[in-house]
């Protein structure tokens, strides 16, 4: 029976993630109210369905009880991300949060299969990260200062990444974490968010020549930092947000262009500095050449995708822990190998239409501020997506960058939840923040009168 | 999924955020569209890497598949002991060793050409849902090749002795029904062998010469100097005449007939059918050599040939920048042309069967333990070679050389052939030849399509129609 059931679900989870996947994108067209939300509890259902025929899967094929342990925290844990937050904020964009359940679900599933504790350890974060964020929403509602000030994000985030290369763990050659009280963090992913915010900042309002330059002198110190320490992906993602930020707020092409130009200067300029580069360039257009050495990470990977193949062959049946770091840099290999490449081209979708989501909502929000941030918050996602997968299957050569909600790693999926509650918030306090004000002036009104 | 309303309201906003969108949405659809093409192209090479730790584990999954021949002789299967040890066991021994290889010490033959259906195993849900419970392999795919016990085993004992390889086809498949290499080897013994072979590496025991091998084609190659002539004078082919004196010369080039023979006057048939080199010659140098160039490429010179399984790339010198002495060397075959045996067999089979080029192919399909066919092969054409009129013209050129000419070994039999003969001289001495013969039975509606190479041992009349006939006589008796 139970092998029936393996043999089985292998082909179920493909097709439970194909549908959610559709119903993603169905979710974008629908317009009536009660077909919205039978889309939402449909999406729910089968994220559940998924998580359970992923989780049962992995307790036959192992025998260990604790995967069904920490697979009733997991779903008390979805279950409580998607019922209680729309509870809470009315306004809430239902597909984000969606989203955000589906792969933190298949982020656990994959990293529990290849290492139980670890995926322990990072549902603890994740869980923490969302309690904190779940906050965000009530403080923007109420926040009285004016938090829209540029300044102070840009030198926050160049003094925190400074502090990074000036006493930072120096892991492979790159200064990419600070340790504190035996924990370690990687303050490039929180800085992430404090950049977005001080582009948007610097950006809603003046978009003069001089402003922008002023904006591209400190974006330029984000990434040059960067750069010292060798945390090219980061940089380059950075960079890339800077780029498309502006042009948000300008929509202007010229600027577009030297952004470009610029990033084809310093990529090749990057490439004559760190040899790191040269290596991974070298790796990617010949892969099998160098097999046993620069490329054997790349080339395990591809092995791992090219033995999944469509279906996947099955969790527990492959050799994902064959690829070097896979649970940081390669889960979307782990994830095509034993889930099967539909389902990886799934995962690619459900991302695509977080940033199509984070688009619309950016643009139909009347704060260009909010609108910026989301809409900046947006591509710096969906490129680190972009970073990590094309790496992965060979598209574009190696960076390093981890899979948002899937790749092991405390900051990396900390900042994730974080980013995602933080666009939440700026969306909620658009829709309610109005409700809220009315609400306090009754009761000050009701106070008086009293 | 814009609504009209924002565009209209803020229409700036959203015709910026458009852009970004797109570029974004674009770069995705082309990495989903490079993923799966790289998965549907790459999925079994990829398995077949020596560095892909999933063999083993496939290995200890399943039980390596069985190999049969096209009537279900077995040719390869593992045999398991009592104590669980496999060994891979070839009935058959060095009768196809090259042809099916072997899977210790890397893979060869079909052992690597199906390596990704022998490791997978298609077995009924019900048996591999037993035998995980009881903790045994399941049995992995088996394959059925199209070659023919009897008359591999007739190519085989023709040419033993020999250096060289023979090659049988199916003229309107491509299937490939026989092969052999020789020198060969037992592949149950490879690994006592292995250090052998590994030490006299320059005798290339493991090379198999009926794919891989490059020699010069000799007189053989004359069916694509007469092919070329035929297509630019399509209407005076026939009349063309030429008085042979056991030579050609041309501002100082010289080309000799085999063995310094006087063909004396010569029409175009004739020239070939008893292979007259000066003659040859003298077709050669009226050729339009880019239209030849051309014509080559068809036929696969220079280009990569579309098997599932590797095979040499038949190199001819552009004749466009060739001087005149090298290109009367090409139009008789020497020079620094060379193909594969499995090049001119195809290229013959066009002759024979109205002008297309079939991809040869050998396994033609893959089933289950319990035999429902998991994948099933089918001839694939790859390109036509010739029209249908050229081939008819070839034919009957072709059957002329077995009437009157170098291959009348082969007539006065229970069938009819045709061929064309060939030696190729190679090395620096004068006279040393590969004995080429490539043709195809029966001449009226070919059925099937033979190429024999024998190294260094003479004329092609002698040494090579002898064996043609032994592999036709087992066929057609």
């Amino acid at each position: 029976m139970r092998e029936y059931f393996v043999e089985l679900s292998g082909y179920l989870i493909t097709l439970t993630v194909a549908l959610y996947t559709f119903e993603c994108f169905l979710l974008f067209r629908l317009r009536q109210k009660k077909q919205r939300s039978a889309c939402c509890i449909r999406q729910i259902c089968l994220i559940l369905i998924s998580q359970f025929l992923c989780f049962f899967t992995l307790y036959c094929k192992s025998g260990n009880r604790n995967y069904l342990f920490f697979y009733l925290y997991v779903q008390l844990f979805l279950i409580m991300v998607m019922v209680l937050t729309p509870l809470l904020y009315r306004s809430v964009n239902r597909l984000l949060l969606h989203n955000m359940c589906m792969l933190l679900g298949l982020g656990f599933v994959i990293l529990s299969r290849l290492s139980l504790a670890r995926a322990l350890r990072q549902f603890v974060i994740a869980a923490a990260g969302f309690l904190l964020g779940l906050g965000l929403p009530a403080v923007f509602l109420r926040l009285k200062f004016e938090y829209r000030r540029y300044l102070p994000f840009a030198l926050l985030g160049i003094g925190v990444l400074s502090a990074v290369l000036l006493l930072g763990k120096l892991t492979r050659g790159s200064k990419l974490s600070l340790s504190f009280l035996n924990l370690t963090f990687q303050p490039s992913e929180a800085v992430k968010l404090l950049f977005i915010f001080f582009l948007a900042a610097a950006l809603y309002q003046d978009i003069s020549l001089k402003r922008v330059f002023f904006t591209a002198i400190l974006a330029a110190c984000h990434v040059a930092v960067l750069a010292a320490s060798r945390d090219l992906g980061s940089a380059l993602i950075f960079f890339v947000g800077f780029v498309i930020l502006v042009f948000l707020a300008t929509g202007s092409f010229l600027y577009l262009g030297l952004g470009v130009l610029g990033g084809c200067i310093s990529a090749v300029s990057a490439y004559f500095l760190f040899d790191h580069v040269r290596v991974r360039v070298l790796a990617f257009r010949e892969p099998f050449t160098y097999i046993d050495d620069q490329s054997y990470q790349i080339t395990q990977s591809l092995f791992a995708i090219g033995s999944g193949s469509w279906f996947g062959t099955g969790l527990f049946n492959g050799r994902p822990e064959d690829i070097p770091d896979v649970i940081t840099d390669f889960i979307f290999s782990a994830v095509c190998e034993e889930l099967g490449v539909i389902c990886g081209i799934c995962l690619m979708l459900i991302c695509l239409s977080c940033f199509a989501a984070m688009m619309r909502a950016g643009t139909e929000l009347k704060d260009t501020f909010a609108g910026l941030a989301v809409m900046g918050y947006g591509v710096i996602y969906i490129f680190q997506v972009f970073l990590t997968v094309g790496g992965g299957i060979k598209f574009i050569p190696l960076t390093g960058v981890t899979l948002p909600f899937i790749s092991y790693g405390g900051s990396s999926v900390l900042a994730s939840v974080l980013m995602f509650m933080l666009i939440q918030s700026l969306i909620i306090k658009e829709r309610e923040g109005g409700r809220v004000r009315v609400e306090k002036k009754k009761r000050t009104e009701t106070r008086k009168e009293n | 999924m814009w609504k009209k309303r924002n565009v209209q309201k803020r229409g700036r906003k959203t015709n910026r955020a458009l852009p970004v969108l797109s570029f974004f949405a674009l770069l995705f659809v082309c990495m989903m569209g490079y993923l799966v093409y790289f998965v549907a192209v790459n999925e079994k090479a990829l398995l077949n890497n020596s560095y892909n730790s999933r063999q083993k584990l496939l290995a200890s999954q399943n039980t390596r598949g069985t190999i049969f021949a096209a009537d279900g002789t077995v040719l390869a299967y593992t045999d398991t002991a009592a104590d669980g040890t496999e060994t891979r066991i070839y009935p058959y021994g060095e009768v196809f060793a090259h042809v099916i290889g072997y899977s210790t010490y890397g893979k060869t033959g079909v052992e690597e050409q199906a390596n990704y259906y022998l490791l997978h195993s298609n077995a009924p849900l019900s048996l591999r849902a037993l035998n995980e419970r009881i903790g045994a392999k399941n049995p992995g795919d088996n394959v059925y090749t199209t070659l023919d016990v009897e008359l591999q085993e007739a190519a085989h004992k023709a040419l033993e002795g020999s250096s060289g390889a023979v090659i049988v086809t199916e003229v309107d498949t491509g299937k490939i029904l026989a092969m052999v290499s020789m020198p060969d080897y037992d592949p149950n013994r490879i690994e006592e062998i292995w250090p052998e072979l590994m030490e006299e590496e320059g005798s290339g025991i493991l090379v198999n010469r009926a794919f891989q091998g490059l020699y010069p084609p000799g007189s053989t190659f004359k069916i694509l100097t007469a092919l070329e002539y035929i297509r630019e004078n399509p209407q005076t082919w026939q009349e063309y005449t030429y008085t042979c004196n056991g030579y050609y010369e041309e501002n100082g080039s010289r080309i000799n007939c085999y063995h310094g023979s006087r063909h004396g006057e010569v029409g175009f048939e004739e020239a070939f059918a008893r292979s007259c080199n000066a003659a040859f010659a003298d077709i050669g140098a009226r050729l339009e050599r880019e239209d030849f160039a051309h014509t080559l490429e068809e036929l696969y010179f220079n280009r990569e040939l579309p098997t599932a399984f590797p095979a040499a790339q038949g190199r001819v010198e552009a004749p466009e920048d060739l001087s005149a002495d090298e290109m009367l060397q090409t139009a008789i075959g020497q020079g620094r042309t060379q193909m594969s045996p499995l090049q001119l067999n195809m290229i013959t089979a066009a002759a024979a069967n109205g002008g297309i080029l079939y991809t040869p192919y050998v396994v033609d399909r893959v089933v289950n333990c319990e035999g429902t066919v998991v994948r099933q092969f089918r001839p694939s054409a790859c390109g036509r070679g010739m029209s249908v009129e050229e081939s008819g013209i070839l034919t009957s050129l072709m059957r002329k050389v077995v009437e009157e000419g170098t291959g009348r070994g082969l007539s006065g039999l229970s069938y009819t052939a045709a061929g064309k003969t060939g030696s190729a001289e190679y090395g620096k001495v004068k006279g040393d030849s590969h004995a080429w013969f490539t043709g195809f039975a029966p001449a009226e509606e070919p059925e099937i399509c033979i190429t024999v190479i024998v190294e260094g041992a003479g004329s092609g009349s002698d040494a090579a129609v002898p064996i043609a006939r032994k592999v036709l006589d087992a066929y057609f008796n």
